[in-house]
């Protein structure tokens, strides 16, 4: 590499983190298929006007734990991201039990995105609000089951 | 498979957001940064060749424009010659009056100062586009009142490519002017240079802005024509340069790489506009063929030959900028997401498009390095893309 290029070789890094842009690059936990996915509870956020919107279908399991939790996501990378991480997080160690879920916070989401850029931080982070919203429907409908 | 997907190749298409610096503009700034590094102002030699050298710059600009050299100022950037249009301009005229009109679609650098000048007691009246993106003639000229001392419409939309009427628009305003003065006509012709003729007598413009980022020139210089007799005050004091118009000591690289552009971009004009033509229809043709829910944004014809610009529902621009920028292509969107202030552009919501879809929104533009190889390469990887990021999404879904 000469002189020339070193000194350009800058401002390739990432708006994003490394986690940030591999949850983006390859999302966890998608639902593609959801006519045929009976979910427990669903939730929406969000709207198209704003540009972040997402739905989340989750299945409890008899313990009381969150056994699957899938997604949609219409949005930017920081949208796509933290919904992916939020399904990762409310399912890994054998699911995390409703109360729990229902106390997840955008920060807890952002930490373990590795960060996100400060203007990205109240817009595109839903994903709590969105599982939140599908516990709701869960204890609406399913209520009898637990 | 082509050979741009075996490399590590980028494909760039923003060329609307800056040029690389022409080769032979580049070798002939650079004497003036070391060796003839006079100031203009000085009265020995070397200061006389600076100021010799921003002569011929000056001269040779005034040429591209049809003007006398004079009626050049150079600036620090476009965004400073669209301040002084507007804020400079308005300032000094207004004895005869205090309202301003401006398009919708226009330039932040225009709309910021219009918003200044509204603070300043000045009344601005936005005129709106078609669907387009095209300004009605009329309608300005309904605008007009006897108190308006300035019409600001750009040549060509940054955004979206639509060329504006600015030769009817001027005819109109003439018949108005009524042998005066006012209104005054101001164009930004930032992205019409090396496009569009830059005629101003034929244009019938009062004031034009151009910069030397979208010219494969320079960035950090543009320039002002102001026709003689438009009166305007200095937002720069603290120096006689620039006729007084201008303070602060001339960049003469910057100078003389503007001129060089300037003439080189002209010079290869009608070539380039009918290559980036072609290679712009065939690119729209192939990318709406693939993806049918796709719209083209802008005006089918009257857009600039390096401009395309497609919405596409149910998915968000930032994530097609960044999905594309990882197979290195590499474009621009007016998505909300990507923008600082996370507002949708002003330019789609003004042709009437709904939030939503702005929001899907992705820019490509064409220069002098773009192949049709480098198109098919785009052509092949976008509607996967696009194919990934509509069914991730939550507008999809069935709910």
């Amino acid at each position: 590499m000469n002189t020339k290029d070193q000194l350009c070789n800058d401002g390739t890094s990432w708006l994003y983190s490394e986690t940030v842009k591999d949850h983006f690059f390859h999302p966890r936990n998608i639902l593609l298929d959801e006519k045929n996915y009976e979910a427990d509870g669903v939730g929406v956020v969000g709207s198209p006007a704003c540009g972040d919107m997402m739905a989340v279908w989750i299945k409890v399991a008899d313990t009381g734990r969150i056994s699957e939790c899938v997604w949609r996501t219409f949005g930017c990378a920081s949208a796509i991201a933290s919904t992916s991480m939020m399904s990762l997080m409310a399912t890994e160690d054998g699911g995390m039990t409703l109360p729990r879920a229902k106390r997840m916070t955008p920060e807890a989401i952002i930490e373990r995105l590795g960060g996100l850029p400060d203007r990205k931080y109240h817009c595109s982070v839903l994903g709590h609000l969105a599982l939140r919203e599908a516990i709701k429907d869960y204890e609406e409908n399913h209520g009898a089951r637990t | 498979m082509s050979t741009i997907a075996e490399s590590d190749k980028t494909v760039y298409l923003d060329y609307a957001a800056a040029t690389p610096i022409d080769p032979e503009v580049l070798q002939t700034m650079l004497p003036y940064w070391d060796k003839k590094y006079g100031n203009a102002s000085s009265m020995h030699e070397s200061g006389r060749r600076a100021k010799g050298a921003i002569d011929a710059a000056r001269a040779a600009v005034a040429e591209v424009l049809h003007c006398e050299p004079q009626e050049i100022i150079f600036t620090g950037s476009g965004t400073e010659s669209d301040n002084a249009a507007l804020i400079g301009v308005a300032r000094a005229a207004r004895a005869h009056g205090n309202h301003v009109i401006i398009s919708a679609v226009e330039h932040k650098a225009v709309l910021e100062s219009a918003a200044q000048l509204t603070k300043e007691g000045f009344e601005v009246s936005v005129l709106p586009v078609d669907t387009r993106g095209v300004v009605d003639v009329n309608e300005c000229l309904k605008l007009v009142t006897d108190k308006t001392v300035l019409v600001s419409v750009m040549y060509a939309n940054n955004e979206i490519g639509t060329i504006e009427p600015i030769k009817e628009l001027s005819a109109v305003l003439q018949k108005r002017r009524a042998g005066g003065m006012f209104p005054l006509l101001h164009t930004d012709a930032c992205q019409a240079a090396g496009f569009l003729p830059l005629n101003v007598a034929e244009l019938g413009v009062d004031l034009m802005t151009l910069n030397g980022s979208k010219i494969y020139g320079p960035r950090g210089v543009g320039v002002l024509y102001r026709k003689k007799g438009v009166p305007l005050l200095p937002l720069i004091v603290g120096g006689e340069q620039e006729s007084h118009l201008r303070a602060g000591t001339e960049s003469v690289p910057l100078i003389v790489g503007f001129a060089a552009a300037l003439k080189k971009a002209e010079r290869l004009r009608s070539a380039e506009s009918s290559r980036l033509t072609a290679l712009r229809d065939f690119f729209i043709d192939r990318l709406l063929k693939k993806i049918p829910n796709a719209m083209l944004n802008g005006h089918p014809t009257e857009r600039l030959p390096n401009n395309i610009h497609i919405s596409v529902p149910y998915i968000e621009g930032e994530s097609i900028l960044l999905m594309l920028d990882r197979h290195r292509v590499e474009a621009s969107t007016g998505s909300a997401c990507s923008a600082y202030d996370l507002q949708p552009s002003h330019v789609l919501l003004a042709l009437g498009q709904t939030a939503e879809i702005a929001h899907g929104s992705i820019r490509f533009t064409l220069g002098r390095n773009t192949t049709k190889e480098e198109l098919e390469y785009v052509l092949s990887v976008f509607p996967s893309i696009v194919e990934r990021l509509t069914r991730l999404s939550a507008l999809t879904a069935t709910i």
